[in-house]
């Protein structure tokens, strides 16, 4: 009886907050509603008992990924978007194509629910973060990995664009290997 | 009505919330009263007295300052946020509180010992950067944002220590819950096997809880009072509250996951609080003897103790950590 309940106040606060994160007009408070969006879907996470989820969505998206939006907004002082008038028709001819599409989608859904999922096996209940990680490293050991690669190049990919701005500075004139010895390491 | 006193839910509910009430209130009581140690240890380090005026020995030295905070004028910039002015202080309570749920105090007082209570501690310490940031940002001050954004590079960079610092305890406990952790420890400290991470877990803690020598964020040299220097009155208060419950929350954490939680020798499990209890007292005090010891990091110190000592010291710590009890459990 709780857990239906919970779910419709975390979706209801989940929806409003979404629609808040579009309609404001300043950026710190869509980033702030965006937020509000995820703490509630980490709440819904929580009803359907995937507390590993939800926790994690929390600390990475809550904690982690929005506040370097934050920073990002704040630092470069981010007011109203100045763009063309083809700029802005073409992102509302996008964005109104994308919305039917997801209409589409919904209503499609709405139409023929899906099918039940197995039922759990029996036996002793695996705590989820375990049964994550047991998946984790067993069936999906190949795409993990992968994904750690493609951090990995993306960490890279930062550390050569951020050494790369630095390149007409007066190490420029330095051959290779002393340019890399003397300038400290671009990891942070 | 005996029906609806029966209900499991309703009873749960109640209790959690009677535990609340309790933490909640002892929270304020110790706050008010760890405020005064901090002024007293203070004092005596500088070789001064420390506040000894209002009642016996300054003890009531904490009603009068808090009394002076409610009835002090409230100023707000005009050209602030005025909704996000007034929703960051609120947002420095809430986490330090929320994250203490989890806290097993004694072996029979935890509010809800759930089987994820490590990763809400980190959650919940990741949240915290929101309040430090937005109350920066909303002031509309220069002095405010800077250490605004000073607070969340700080926070960012040291949340992944602090995390990757508690993995060597997670390897050894197998598991998330804090009460299973304390209950792994009975015999011996995760520290004593853990003494790496246990250091990091300390600076790292430091960090997050915005305290000298990492108190950058305010700074007061450089950047007059850092993100609260608009603020006034309670909500200034409100910022301090914040403040000494993360230290209290984080303290509570390293003693849970490194110092054996309430387990301790002699005393019968009903009275086992009072260790915890005895080792919270004394880490408080090595957070206030260090912030009167140490002097400030600079800036692209701090960011590289984190980033180049901190982050692969605590990584190889999880390596070590890992072959050692592969290959003790293969044996």
């Amino acid at each position: 009886m709780i857990a239906p309940a919970l779910f419709a106040v975390f979706a209801a606060i989940a929806v409003v907050s979404a629609l808040s994160v579009i309609l404001q007009r300043n950026p710190v408070t869509s980033a702030l509603f965006l937020v509000v969006t995820f703490c509630s879907l980490a709440g819904i996470y929580l009803v359907l008992h995937a507390e590993f989820i939800g926790m994690v969505q929390v600390i990475v998206y809550a904690g982690a990924i929005m506040v370097l939006f934050l920073f990002v907004i704040m630092y470069l002082n981010l007011g109203r978007d100045i763009e063309t008038g083809l700029q802005i028709a073409l992102r509302r001819g996008v964005g109104w194509l994308m919305g039917f599409a997801l209409l589409a989608a919904g209503v499609a859904l709405f139409r023929h629910p899906w099918a039940a999922g197995p039922p759990a096996p029996p036996g002793p209940p695996v705590g989820n973060t375990q049964a994550i990680g047991l998946l984790l490293y067993s069936r999906y050991l190949f795409p993990f990995e992968v994904t750690s690669m493609l951090l990995l190049v993306a960490m890279v990919g930062v550390v050569v664009i951020a050494r790369g701005r630095r390149a007409p500075g007066p190490a420029a004139d330095l051959p290779p290997g002393a340019a890399t010895g003397a300038e400290p390491r671009g990891d942070a | 009505m005996a029906a609806i006193l029966d209900n499991p839910d309703l009873r749960f509910a109640f209790w959690a919330l009677v535990k609340c009430v309790v933490i909640l209130t002892a929270m304020l009581g110790v706050v008010s009263y760890l405020i005064y140690v901090e002024r007293k240890v203070a004092g005596h380090m500088q070789a001064r007295t420390g506040p000894n005026r209002v009642g016996p020995l300054g003890l009531l030295q904490p009603v009068a300052d808090i009394l002076k905070l409610f009835f002090k004028e409230e100023f707000i910039p005009d050209a602030a946020n005025k909704i996000i002015f007034h929703l960051a202080p609120v947002l420095a309570v809430i986490p330090a509180l929320v994250s203490f749920s989890v806290v097993p105090v004694g072996p029979n007082f935890t509010v809800t010992d759930i089987n994820v209570g490590l990763l809400l501690f980190l959650a919940m310490s990741s949240l915290g950067v929101y309040a430090i940031t937005l109350g920066g940002w909303s002031s509309n001050n220069k002095y405010a944002l800077l250490g605004g954004l000073r607070s969340s590079a700080q926070m960012i960079s040291y949340e992944l220590a602090l995390g990757l610092s508690t993995v060597g305890v997670l390897l050894i406990a197998g598991s998330l819950s804090l009460v299973d952790i304390v209950r792994a420890q009975e015999h011996v400290w995760f520290a004593v096997y853990q003494p790496v991470a246990f250091v990091i877990f300390m600076i790292a803690a430091f960090a997050e809880t915005n305290r000298a020598p990492f108190d950058l964020p305010e700074a007061e040299a450089e950047l007059v009072a850092g993100f609260h220097t608009e603020y006034s009155s309670m909500k200034w208060g409100m910022f301090f509250l914040g403040e000494f419950m993360n230290v209290i929350t984080i303290s509570s954490i390293a003693i849970t996951l490194f110092l054996g939680g309430w387990n301790g020798p002699w005393l019968p499990d009903s009275l086992k609080f009072l260790w915890f209890f005895l080792k919270l007292g004394v880490l408080l005090f090595f957070f206030i003897w260090v912030r009167w010891t140490y002097p400030r990091l600079r800036y692209d110190q701090l960011m590289n103790l984190g980033w180049k000592v901190l982050l692969p010291v605590a990584l190889a710590n999880i390596l070590v950590t890992g072959t050692v009890i592969h290959w003790l459990g293969n044996r």
